[in-house]
């Protein structure tokens, strides 16, 4: 399926999708006000870009400095090339605890490899205990945002669903009615687990401690009950110093839904006496984007989702759309580093307008990026959907006759063309566009007539 | 003959793919000293606010206990010692009925109300997170501008574990209306000394 596909299937319910867009819409505003209130904020995300900058420079010696500290501080430390190696290890770890349940919170890596159907596929019941991962879990969805999981839903469907899985009252919609039943319900899940997994959002090389951010407080619900700790964490989420936790703690929460920080903002740097913590650093693809020059710089992301809150595209097309486990503008500048013919249309679903650029809190040039990724996907892939009326279009531009005719065809063609003809299911231009008026004379008319 | 290439372990191969990248070499800013404009005590009242917080005067504190009927509290707080009827277990999941946990914060952020806490504050590191409700007893002294002033108090300290609190546990994942009380507490007062 591509993008324009799936978009379609989105805005069916033309109701649902005007809500989509003016709720993130609204989050986007929310953060565009709390930055105002920061007079540094220009400077705290020139310092963030900076930052990152030095650590994809240094990424290797940072890592090895991270492990080392780490180590000392009584973490053991795995190294997973892909997904599925960082599966096995968690499922290795699983096993030597003689564990069936483990509580999760929010990690969009471990939705990267696909973690929870690989532990299922071994009888291990995985709980998702954010509340908006709990939603789409009992969907079998993936999340739709990064942020807000299930922002694609409506309380009414929530309601069905909690009636269904949690035995809620029908047809009460009340959101702190559902809130309530869910606290319940993951409460016991919390007691019961013997292994707890989390996300990391930043790893401070000179410490060897790493920082895990919610708003709920589950991760911390999950580990500090359970015996074992598993934390998986990218490789590019490496900060040099702890004091660069000021920066990027400032510039998060704001960045992704307008609060001045997120609730509970947690350092592990040992294990509880008794306990263990493990921490898995995941390459999956990530080296090999470093590699790339021009596309590098998609590794600063700190997963914050103010690119998709502003995107129009993402606004007006949902989640799903992309198809990929990070969707919006980020996501199409990452996930064709990770298979470039399964997300060719994904850089193509962008107006281009820069405004994902603007509201990165770590300065990426999305926009540039997935223009930069048009090129890539058009050289090696060709013959798009579009190519031919592009030459076409090619070719007149390129002769001042061809241009001249066809302008004057056009015009006419425009007036007497059914509207079958253009809104025509093998036109995909056509799609959700509508024509302009045509100008009754050409520009060089009019030109002669008012102006020579 | 069989070619005897050494099995290179997933740690050495990515720490050698990352080597045999060049990347041109940046530097690392230095962070600037920011500060906030107008008065502490004021902002981080409002940002507690803000964070669905409340703020409590000691005697405001000492009213609001009086009327409260809580069956099990943990007070860790030196202040309010006094008010602790449970003591402090081994095992975490006992404290899953807990109705309070009074506890002491190190310092607090002016600019959006984080507390910071670590292990001797925590006594058990689920306490926070697993009582109904929770409130932190902070000093007027220990307040800091921001994040910035922050991690310059945490300084190099050393402990297992440290956490910034910043309000009651929330949510807002059924269509973005705010829920207080996730998981975690379902409330948090602050009093300031």
């Amino acid at each position: 399926m591509s993008h324009p596909e799936n978009a379609t299937e989105f805005l069916k319910d033309q109701a649902k999708a005007k809500w989509h867009d003016e709720t993130l819409w609204f989050v986007r505003d929310k953060r565009d006000r709390i930055s105002k209130t920061i007079p540094e904020w220009e400077q705290l995300r020139e310092l963030a870009s900076q930052i990152k900058d030095n650590v994809l420079a240094n990424l290797g010696s940072y890592l090895e400095d991270f492990e080392r500290n780490a180590q000392k501080n009584g973490i053991i430390v795995h190294w997973a090339e892909d997904g599925e190696e960082h599966n096995r290890i968690v499922l290795e770890i699983l096993q030597k605890q003689n564990c069936k349940a483990i509580v999760k919170s929010k990690s969009i890596l471990t939705e990267e490899c696909h973690l929870n159907p690989y532990l299922e596929k071994y009888g291990i019941e995985v709980v998702d205990t954010d509340l908006g991962e709990r939603i789409v879990q009992f969907l079998n969805q993936p999340p739709s945002h990064i942020v807000l999981p299930a922002i694609h839903l409506k309380k009414g469907e929530i309601s069905e669903l909690f009636h269904e899985k949690l035995h809620t009252e029908k047809g009460n919609e009340d959101p702190t009615y559902l809130t309530q039943a869910a606290r319940i319900h993951l409460r016991e899940k919390f007691l019961g687990a013997k292994v707890a997994i989390t996300g990391v959002n930043f790893g401070i090389a000179e410490t060897g401690e790493f920082v895990v951010c919610t708003n709920e407080g589950n991760a911390d619900m999950g580990v500090h009950l359970a015996d074992v700790h598993i934390a998986c964490m990218g490789i590019e989420k490496i900060l040099p110093r702890r004091k660069d936790l000021g920066v990027f703690l400032r510039l998060l929460a704001r960045s992704a839904t307008g609060q001045p920080v997120t609730n509970y903002n947690s350092h592990f740097r040992s294990p509880s006496p008794g306990k263990e913590i493990h921490i898995i650093l995941v390459d999956n693809g990530r080296t090999a984007q470093l590699a790339r020059e021009k596309f590098k710089n998609s590794l600063k992301c700190i997963r914050c989702g103010a690119c998709m809150n502003t995107c129009p595209i993402y606004r007006r097309s949902g989640g799903f759309s992309y198809g990929s486990t990070v969707p919006g503008p980020i996501g199409s500048i990452l996930s064709p580093g990770l298979d470039m013919k399964k997300y060719s249309t994904l850089p193509f679903a962008s107006t281009l307008c820069g405004s994902c650029s603007d509201v990165c809190p770590v300065k990426i040039n999305i926009h540039e990026q997935l223009y930069e990724w048009r090129q890539e996907i058009t050289k090696t892939h060709g013959e798009f959907g579009k190519g031919l009326s592009m030459k076409l279009a090619s070719g007149i531009f390129n002769s001042p006759l061809a241009y001249k005719i066809s302008g004057s065809l056009m015009r006419s063609a425009l007036k007497a063309l059914p509207d079958s003809l253009i809104y025509h299911p093998l036109n995909t231009w056509g799609k959700s566009r509508n024509l302009p008026e045509t100008p009754k004379e050409t520009f060089q008319q009019w030109y002669q007539k008012n102006r020579s | 003959m069989v070619s005897e290439e050494p099995i290179m372990s997933s740690r050495e191969k990515i720490l050698s793919a990352i080597k045999g990248i060049s990347i041109e070499p940046k530097a690392l800013p230095e962070i600037p000293d920011f500060h906030l404009t107008g008065e502490l005590v004021e902002q981080f009242i409002r940002s507690i606010i803000g964070n669905k917080g409340e703020v409590m005067s000691r005697v405001e504190f000492q009213s609001w206990i009086g009327t409260a009927h809580f069956s099990k509290i943990i007070s860790l707080s030196k202040t309010f010692e006094d008010l602790s009827n449970l003591a402090l277990p081994e095992d975490p999941h006992e404290l899953e009925d807990l109705g309070l946990a009074i506890l002491e914060g190190q310092f607090g952020v002016a600019e959006n109300g984080a507390i910071w806490l670590e292990d001797p504050n925590l006594g058990l590191r689920a306490l926070p997170f697993i009582t109904e409700h929770l409130v932190i007893v902070l000093e007027r002294k220990n307040l800091v501008e921001t994040m910035h002033q922050g991690y310059d108090r945490i300084g190099s300290a050393h402990s297992g574990f440290g956490v910034f609190i910043a309000g009651p546990s929330k949510t807002a994942d059924i269509e973005q209306s705010l829920v207080i009380g996730a998981h975690g507490a379902k409330s948090l007062r602050v009093v300031l000394l």
